[in-house]
């Protein structure tokens, strides 16, 4: 009987290291903190040209010939792109960060493996928001933001800490039900990139790196 | 009846070298510091155990390096994975075989 349960206990050992093996487990809740105050000050700055106070068109005298130049000549784009990137190096350096107190070389096959995993959802939802916005359906861009956001993160979260998948949901989520809100776009924006990042970082920065 | 505890292998008959195996098994190749990050032990713990694991023939080791610094990882071999697979019958067998 004693002998069943130390069998047991040792084929339940060998799941759960199977398991934790194949993931990245460096992501820190502290990346999630940064990029989530990356996407406040984001919302912030852009609020007055998003609700239309302020005008977004950078040179209203230049001739729009493609639509490259269209996005050029939008003040939020810069906006989103300062904000994307304050948040990708922000988040990048406390998971390096992280990495070498662990003494995890960062860039091994896991890390491959989650940025893969994360960049073709986002990669495909960023064409086709580009294509919207072409098309001038401003109002689907932050719930397809959200929307393609939340579903990189539950297809990523098979190869790294597991309660990135709820965050995954949570962001799906709030971006349907933003598709019945358009008007309120930059508030679910905040909220899910913003609040969400937030309080998930702390919660997993609480879990695993408190000592 | 063959008793199934014949089939249970002595190499593996210890939580650390159960880890590494696993973690051998589902990836191609493990860091020392990732085994060490994995099952929370120290280097002269993982040292003894991976030599021991070396020397039965299950694993072998590769020296490299990053930069400067040494990285050393480790693969299971053939023979490594097909026993350990017997381990994992043998185990289960024996849950099946008490109930």
């Amino acid at each position: 009987m004693q002998e069943n349960e130390q069998s047991l206990k040792d084929i339940q050992h060998i799941k759960t290291m199977m398991e934790r093996s194949s993931r990245f487990i460096s992501l820190s809740g502290l990346s999630g903190i940064a990029a989530g105050i990356c996407a406040i000050i984001g919302a912030a700055v852009s609020y007055d040209y998003v609700m239309g106070y302020k005008d977004f068109i950078i040179n209203p005298a230049a001739d729009s010939g493609s639509e490259l130049e269209l996005l050029y000549n939008n003040r939020l784009f810069w906006i989103a792109a300062a904000t994307f990137t304050g948040a990708l190096v922000s988040a990048f350096i406390f998971t390096w960060l992280k990495s070498k107190k662990q003494g995890i070389p960062m860039w091994g096959n896991l890390a491959y493996r989650l940025l893969i995993n994360v960049s073709v959802p986002l990669l495909a939802g960023g064409i086709f928001l580009f294509r919207l916005i072409h098309f001038g359906t401003f109002g689907l861009v932050a719930p397809g933001c959200l929307i393609f956001y939340g579903l990189a993160l539950v297809n990523a979260s098979k190869y790294t800490l597991n309660e990135i998948r709820y965050l995954g949901y949570l962001q799906v989520l709030l971006g349907i039900i933003n598709l019945w809100f358009t008007g309120w776009g930059i508030y679910f924006w905040a909220a899910g990139f913003g609040v969400l990042h937030i309080v998930y970082g702390t919660y997993m920065w609480y879990k695993y790196e408190r000592n | 009846m063959i008793n199934p505890i014949e089939n249970l292998n002595k190499v593996f008959d210890s939580r650390v070298r159960l880890g590494i195996m696993s973690a051998l098994m589902v990836n191609d190749e493990v860091s020392f510091n990732e085994l060490k990050v994995l099952l929370d032990i120290t280097d002269g713990n993982l040292a003894s155990h991976l030599k021991a694991l070396e020397e039965s023939g299950a694993i072998k080791v590769q020296k490299g390096f990053i930069g400067r610094k040494t990285n050393t990882t480790y693969m299971a071999t053939k023979a490594g994975e097909k026993s350990f697979r017997a381990h994992l019958e043998a185990l289960e067998k024996m849950i099946k075989g008490t109930k």
